[in-house]
């Protein structure tokens, strides 16, 4: 094992086809059309110094260290602005060019501070790399005149001296080793899109400043480590380099964050993590990240992972350590108990859609095959699957329809239901640079998400509708489409079917569909819609994302369906720059779906009804499976509370605190007799647990993720797992003491078993991971190395079918008692139910949930900011700070759900989707009012959950 | 689960299919409770309607004998 270091070329690649052959000290080198000298020169295998330059950035040309001489040409041009041309014959090392780079360099060192030997960077210094690459021997200037570097030392002060910065809990800022390169400011608005950096002063003055010369912590830096990445010296350094020093092999692995699934190098030092640096190849990233991958990684080691299983006969006794054998006995005795007395059916499971596919894939085959139903669900139940319902209708596959590069020759983007820049920061980035390059954005959101007006970026058109009325939207941006003739006949008639397409034509011509007609209703402007409408329709490469804002409401499958009907009446899907793009919100929530873990559904998104599947299971699995679909997560809890449901194996999900109703979870959870959790923590869920089955986190596995583009990355194993066993050992464990007969050593042998039942994984193997870095299913014979766009030349299910919209508005309505809408969301530094990154220092951004309200309608309650309020819904009620803003519109209240002590989802109802129960946690009716302080409901959670996190240590019985 | 909810979310389907041609409506409900709902929440759904229950749509009553049956198992 080895540090991975990738090539930095200087400057970032050129796209041209055309391709333009130079000279390079007496090399000829053939490069595309627009490549710079320096990359040239780079790919010849001649590195050129260079400090300001960096692939990652546009080259900026003002270090004065990559100069270069051009045979027929004046002067030393430098090498990173200056593009190659046919004919050109260039001298990197010439007399005059050593003495040149000599000079600039003593310049550079004379107002830099030496103390290489105990400065954090010391082995990965390109300022020192430089002074040794030129042969930099002596420094004539000292630091009596003019310096950045210290205080005086006869006591004078020095003005120009600035002290480090610390206040960003990840990173410093020592100004007095910065050599205004730019590359940090460069960093964060090219990559990352948030200007949040400038030079500030001028000449002699110049120096990095977040802001108007603010700290880090205070300015409007989102952390995401862009900068610290392209710092060259010890200026911008990982906290975690300052105390561990620097690392000595890196390995190659994926976040376990969101669905955009960035790959990252853990670079380590023995089995200790030092950082996690944004790996350039990445393909869903290519070389960014965000404050939670980048450095939010401390809950793997804090104190409240759990490391021993524990297990009670009742949630009012405290947690007793127990062994493994002793765990996993119990866990299955009781099981099988509960089958024998009330059924087979009595028991279910939930995967993890933070855990790998492998592990995915083993926990539902524990359900079907060892506890003979198909009781298994997964969090997208909450989230996505709807998606799941509604692509399948429409095209015939449940996934997105691009790979994330896509983005990048879009030229109108709908964004619906979504806030990148905090669910998916990654893309976001990517999403803010092509907008910067002249794409335009329409958001479809009530709330004025960041997206809508940011630096350098501004929507067309933000659609700021009532919450519940995405259908009635969706279909009258259709009307507009359809009446004004703007759709694309051509691609509807070769790609859909006609008869369809007509009927829904007639349907979304119909006048009561029009911008006009569902005006009040809807809440948004008319001429927005028709801008909006014909925006997309004719505005080039149209390309719509959509989140849960789509998706977590009682028409979620509906709303699916519209935005599918619309990419199919515009023309949009095939083809790079378009498409449907739903954007995942766990690190393997796709690849989850994709693993079978959905009641109705066998891997690869068969349904269990089909004989054909369930054949290929029962022979390599050897039992007869179930053919009737299970129970989805609300439908146990239902049959829960009515006594025919009673054990549950949890895998990594904290439904109690990210499932709506909250009593209604915990009635559900109490009135079971064995509920399993195995996670990282004593979560909310294990407050009503049974047994506890300590995890591993993604650090301590080998496996799969699958993003949201369907991109199939690995999961490397950097360390031994604090808890002795790897998920899929645990479950395999489990397994075996439920007399099923599993040998897996290795999770790729369960991938092999993935390949081998589900055919749009046929091809997929670790070997073909390991050499492709990552592919896209389906991966198969036909497409061997994966599939980055669908639907090319037809959808998966033949015609592209179009489906008549109806809105139905929702019966969670307003009125008199709970006058206003509550929808909820994420904020960048926070992840989901927050288990992982409330353990982390990202709580120095968002140390609670706060609720969003409009002025109006503060005033009207008396409501200032920051005071304590009630929020109370038809389902319950809770307390929580409020936040006066004008994002929100009036009638309209935001939070997040990310904090337990929140409990933002004893508020939300359990209406759900018609079709896939997912629920509608978009929209409640609520009502705010002035508070002092917790509800007695979070009194009472609080102490419940306290008694319920009692633990007994081990206690060996003497022989 | 509470009959209420079981009658609400039958009928929640039906008003999805009723935008649909009649018979491909009736065969939508049908299909959708086959392919998505478990069992106990089918015979219940029987129950319900051979009880008389008086909230379902008219809809779901008509898709009823396309409903898959449940097997009798222990």
């Amino acid at each position: 094992m080895s540090l991975i270091k990738e090539v930095d070329y200087g400057t970032p690649a050129a796209k041209s086809e055309k391709t333009v052959t130079l000279t390079i000290d007496g090399n000829d080198v053939t490069v595309p059309e627009g490549t710079s000298v320096m990359r040239a020169s780079m790919e010849a295998g001649i590195q050129i110094p260079k400090l300001c330059a960096s692939d990652m950035v546009d080259a900026f040309g003002s270090c004065r260290l990559c100069l270069v001489e051009v045979e027929g040409r004046n002067g030393t041009p430098s090498s990173c602005t200056t593009p190659a041309a046919d004919g050109m014959v260039v001298k990197t090392q010439t007399e005059r060019l050593k003495k040149i780079r000599k000079g600039v360099m003593e310049l550079y060192i004379s107002d830099h501070p030496l103390d290489c030997l105990t400065c954090a960077a010391n082995g990965d210094c390109e300022l020192q790399d430089m002074a040794g690459a030129v042969g930099l021997r002596d420094v004539r200037y000292g630091y009596d005149g003019g310096n950045h570097v210290k205080v005086r030392d006869n006591g004078e002060e020095n003005p120009r001296y600035m002290a480090k910065d610390e206040t960003n809990p990840y990173f410093t800022y020592d100004p007095s080793k910065c050599i205004v390169c730019s590359r940090c400011v460069r960093a964060c608005e090219e990559v990352q899109g948030t200007f949040a950096l400038t030079i500030e002063g001028r000449g002699f003055e110049s120096r990095v400043s977040p802001g108007m010369h603010e700290d880090f912590l205070d300015s409007e830096c989102v952390s995401c480590g862009a900068c610290v990445q392209a710092c060259p010296t010890a200026t911008l350094q990982e906290k975690s380099i300052i105390e561990i020093g620097q690392p000595e092999h890196s390995v190659v692995t994926t976040c376990a964050y969101c669905g955009v699934g960035c790959s990252f190098k853990a670079e380590m030092r023995g089995e200790e993590l030092v950082r996690m640096v944004p790996y350039k190849d990445g393909k869903a990233n290519r070389g960014h990240s965000c404050v939670k991958g980048r450095f939010a990684y401390g809950y793997a080691n804090h104190k409240d992972r759990i490391l021993n299983p524990m297990i009670r006969e009742s949630t009012s006794d405290p947690w007793q350590e127990v062994s493994w054998e002793e765990a996993l006995r119990y866990t299955a005795d009781k099981f099988r108990a509960i089958q024998a007395e009330h059924g087979k059916g009595a028991i279910g499971g939930i995967t993890s859609s933070r855990c790998t596919n492998e592990e995915t894939f083993l926990v539902q085959k524990l359900i079907r095959a060892g506890f003979g139903n198909n009781n298994v669900d997964t969090c997208a139940r909450v989230c996505h699957s709807p998606t799941g319902y509604g692509l399948k209708t429409t095209f015939g596959t449940s996934a997105g329809t691009q790979d994330f590069d896509s983005v990048e020759h879009t030229d109108v983007v709908i964004l619906i239901g979504a806030n990148p820049t905090d669910g998916h920061p990654v893309f976001a980035s990517r999403l803010k640079k092509r907008l910067r390059e002249g794409a335009k954005l329409i958001v479809i959101d009530p709330r004025r998400i960041d997206l809508v007006r940011s630096p350098h970026i501004e929507a067309v058109a933000h659609v700021a509708l009532r919450p519940g009325t995405n259908v009635a939207v969706l279909t009258s941006l259709a009307h507009v489409i359809v009446t004004e003739g703007l759709f694309d006949e051509a691609f509807v008639r070769e790609r859909c079917d006609w008869d369809e397409f007509q009927d829904w034509a007639a349907f979304v011509s119909d006048p009561k569909h029009s911008p006009e007609a569902i005006a009040e209703m809807t809440g948004v402007d008319p001429e927005t819609m028709r801008t909006a409408a014909r925006t997309f329709a004719t505005g080039g490469n149209g390309a719509i994302y959509y989140g849960l804002g789509v998706t977590e409401h009682s028409q979620g499958s509906t709303t699916v369906m519209a935005i599918a009907n619309l990419a199919m009446a515009t023309g949009n899907l095939g083809r790079p720059g378009v498409g449907v793009n739903p954007l995942r919100g766990q690190n393997n929530v796709q690849g989850a779906c994709d693993m079978g873990s959905f009641p109705h559904e066998l891997p690869g998104y068969r349904h269990i009804q089909d004989s054909t599947t369930r054949d290929i299971f029962e022979d390599i699995w050897g039992v007869k499976l179930d053919d009737e679909p299970g129970l989805r997560i609300p439908n146990m809890l239902d049959a829960a509370v009515e006594g025919t449901f009673k054990g549950i194996y949890i895998q990594g999900e904290d439904i109690l605190q990210s499932d709506p109703d909250t009593k209604h979870v915990a009635a559900g959870l109490a009135a079971m007799e064995c509920v399993v959790v195995h996670d990282l923590f004593l979560n909310e869920t294990a407050n009503h647990a049974h047994v506890f089955l300590p995890g591993s986190t993604f650090l301590e596995k080998d496996g799969t993720f699958t993003n949201a583009e369907r991109r199939i990355n690995r999961v490397r194993r950097v360390m031994t797992p604090l808890n002795g066993f790897a998920d899929w050992e645990v479950t395999q464990n489990l397994a075996r003491a439920m007399g099923l007969d599993w040998n897996y050593t290795h999770p790729s042998q369960v991938m092999d078993e993935i390949a081998a039942t589900t055919p749009s994984f046929a091809n997929v193997d670790y070997d073909l991971l390991e050499r492709e870095g990552s592919v896209q299913w389906p991966c198969n014979d036909k497409a061997p190395k994966g599939t980055p766009v669908m639907h090319i030349d037809g959808f998966v299910r033949g015609k592209g079918k179009f489906v008549v919209t109806e809105y139905v508005a929702t019966d969670e309505r307003t009125g008199p008692r709970f006058p206003l809408l509550l929808t909820t969301g994420r904020i960048l530094t926070q992840y989901n139910v927050g288990a992982q990154t409330r353990r982390t220092e990202n709580t120095a951004w968002h140390k609670e949930d706060l609720l969003e309200i409009h002025p109006h309608d503060a005033e009207q309650r008396g409501v200032r900011d920051g005071d304590w309020i009630r929020l109370a819904s038809r389902s319950g009620e809770t307390s929580l700070r409020a936040k006066i803003t004008d994002r929100v519109a009036p009638g309209v209240v935001y939070t997040t759900f990310h904090h337990p002590g929140t409990q933002a989802n004893v508020i939300t109802t359990d209406f759900t989707d018609w079709a896939t129960n997912c629920p509608e946690y978009k929209v409640t009716a609520v009502q705010v009012s002035s508070s002092n302080g917790p509800s007695d409901w979070q009194v009472e959670y609080d102490r419940q959950a306290e008694q319920s996190r009692r633990i007994k240590p081990r206690i060996d019985a003497a022989e | 689960m509470a009959p209420d909810k079981l009658v609400y979310m039958a009928n929640q389907i039906a008003t999805f299919f009723k935008s649909k041609p009649h018979d491909e409506g009736v065969e939508g409900v049908a299909g959708h409770i086959n392919d998505f709902w478990e069992p106990r929440m089918r015979k219940q759904l029987f129950d319900l309607i051979a009880d008389g229950h008086d909230g379902f749509d008219p809809l779901v009553l008509e898709a009823a004998p396309s409903i898959r049956k449940v097997k009798e198992t222990a």
